[in-house]
């Protein structure tokens, strides 16, 4: 044990001691590193990993097609559906070209999008803040949450028709119960101290509402869009199955009438890669919109 | 002048259903108090004995179960920006830098932008964050951020400050250079200052009154008239004000006194 009487820098007090500083019988430090520890194996990285998942996967679905372990008819091969893709892209199928069939989808998903914000988010704020808002909504919300959509598509057609009013009505149906209750809880959780600060300092329920309630509310209101962009590119394509007439959905059932299972899969890969973009834009908004929600 | 009172003020809440038998919700018991404008008076206890309900309840974020509280005669009505608050964990907005957390208070009274960015920087001047004003919330260190919560409460020209441990949650060595800072604002601000906390040195070193809060129900027991923040806003040096003998002996006299409290920790 050593006895300080005085406060010394530590780098002198390293180099008089050195691996001498014992506690306990233990060694402390070592001024020369072990020459013979081998560097510990770096681990690969997850990107590495997904990648070679993919890849492998690629080459088990080339390899079948190849050595046709299964018929062309219900596997073609990987070149085949990326023909396919850019056939879609340049003549299209079913009267219109992927890009208008994207187009017709992503139409129906927006339009969806912003009418269940409309509904959504006061729908929400009225949960989260009053007990009359949500003694009426919540029985609403919880009776149609759990229902999947294409169960009350048929009453939809019945009620609207069946253009396009039915289809972003069962869309908007299907997202809006996330960001109601995204809202709600993002309502809900606001910090006491926030509030009562905005208090202190002389804001009127208003105020409190305005300056402190919806700005703490958005990074939970953001969430629930995020989710609720997944669930209503689910239910566009089912929706779009059952009744359009354009659409990735209703291209990939015509497609499948057909037996052309090149444009079936192409359709399923396209379906797939707008909804990764779709996620990442809105990480990206998210992260634009409210960097500070990592930091409370 | 200014004052703030409490007059005969109990908090009682009541009993919680549940399985557990009825514990008694007697928080605080018969408070007198009287606060001037131009005093910092300390309020030291324990855990649980009712520091932050007393606070609260001079907030007006909570009411009495019984006596009333008033500014200069008048019974409070909730909170109220002549009252502001400065809290442990600075409850900052985060969706706001520090130039707009220190000018909400301006800006919920409809003062235009202009004359709010002018106070606002010699609100940030006062509290020695001049250049910061721009800086994101969580970009500030714990010191920095409880310099904007006082600058905030500050924006609110209030005619009391009420310190709910504002420095608790620093570490040591920013915690005696805040003490000193502290101390001068509020002298300079003109309003007056209710501080909770659990260190004596605090409460010794920035208050011209210390009061002793006993648990179960909360009562003050003992007040000390403390001249050291004079001593010390006059030019002292807190270390050689710390290491007066007088200093020690009342240091050790309310030490040994919260020992001889109950302890509520211990009883619950």
């Amino acid at each position: 044990m050593t006895l300080f009487t005085e406060i010394r820098p530590l780098s002198r007090l390293s180099e008089r001691e050195g691996a001498d500083v014992t506690r306990n019988g233990a060694v402390l430090g070592s001024p020369k590193p072990a020459a013979s520890a081998a560097p510990a194996a770096k681990p690969l990285p997850i990107a590495v990993i997904s990648t070679l998942t993919i890849a492998a996967i690629l080459g088990l679905w080339s390899l079948a097609s190849a050595y046709a372990l299964v018929s062309p008819v219900f596997l073609p091969s990987p070149a085949q559906v990326v023909v396919a893709i850019y056939n879609l892209i340049v003549t299209g199928f079913v009267d219109a070209t992927l890009a208008e069939h994207v187009g017709a989808s992503l139409y129906r998903i927006f339009g969806a999008l912003v009418a269940s914000i409309l509904i959504g988010v006061p729908a929400g704020l009225a949960i989260g803040m009053s007990r009359v808002g949500r003694g009426i909504l919540d029985p609403i919300v919880e009776f149609l949450r759990p229902l999947p959509p294409l169960a009350y598509l048929p009453l939809v057609i019945i009620w609207v028709g069946i253009g396009e009013a039915s289809k972003i009505t069962v869309i908007a149906l299907a997202m809006a119960p996330s960001i109601i209750l995204s809202t709600s809880a993002g309502v809900r959780s606001v910090s006491k101290d926030h509030i009562n600060a905005a208090k202190s300092l002389g804001a009127t329920p208003r105020q409190v509402l305005r300056h402190v309630v919806l700005p703490s509310a958005v990074p939970s209101v953001l969430t629930g869009i995020r989710i609720a962009l997944g669930a209503g590119w689910t239910t566009l394509v089912a929706a779009e199955l059952v009744a359009a007439t354009s659409g990735i959905g209703f291209m990939i059932q015509s497609a499948a009438q057909f037996l052309v299972t090149d444009i079936v899969i192409a359709g399923i890969v396209v379906i797939a890669l707008i909804a990764i973009v779709l996620e990442y834009v809105a990480r990206l908004i998210e992260q634009r919109l409210v960097p500070w929600a990592s930091h409370r | 002048m200014s004052t703030l009172s409490l007059h005969d003020v109990s908090l009682r809440y009541p009993p919680q259903p549940g399985p557990r038998p009825p514990r008694d919700n007697f928080v605080l018991n018969s408070i007198n108090l009287k606060v001037a404008s131009d005093e910092l008076v300390a309020i030291i206890g324990r855990s649980g004995s009712g520091k932050t309900s007393l606070l609260n309840l001079a907030a007006g974020f909570i009411a009495p179960t019984s006596g009333t509280i008033a500014v200069d005669g008048v019974p409070i009505q909730g909170p109220g920006a002549e009252r502001a608050v400065v809290f442990q964990d600075d409850a900052l907005y985060p969706w706001l830098n520090a130039q707009d957390n220190i000018t909400l208070p301006l800006r919920l009274k409809g003062v235009p932008r202009v004359i709010r960015q002018e106070r606002a920087q010699q609100l940030l001047d006062l509290v020695g964050l001049g250049d910061s004003g721009e800086r994101r919330i969580w970009e500030l260190s714990g010191g920095m951020r409880q310099r904007v919560g006082i600058a905030r409460a500050l924006a609110a020209e209030p005619r009391f400050l009420l310190l709910d441990e504002p420095l608790g949650a620093l570490d040591a060595l920013t915690r005696a250079r805040m003490q000193e800072f502290l101390l001068r604002v509020q002298n300079r601000s003109g309003a007056g200052a209710i501080l909770i906390t659990h260190s004596i040195d605090e409460a010794l070193i920035l208050a011209s009154r210390v009061l002793v809060l006993s648990p179960n129900p909360g009562r003050l027991t003992a007040e000390i008239e403390a001249g050291f923040s004079a001593e010390i806003l006059a030019g002292a040096q807190v270390e050689r004000v710390k290491a007066t003998p007088l200093f020690k002996r009342l240091h050790d006299g309310l030490t040994s006194l919260i020992h001889s409290l109950p302890n509520e920790e211990a009883a619950a």
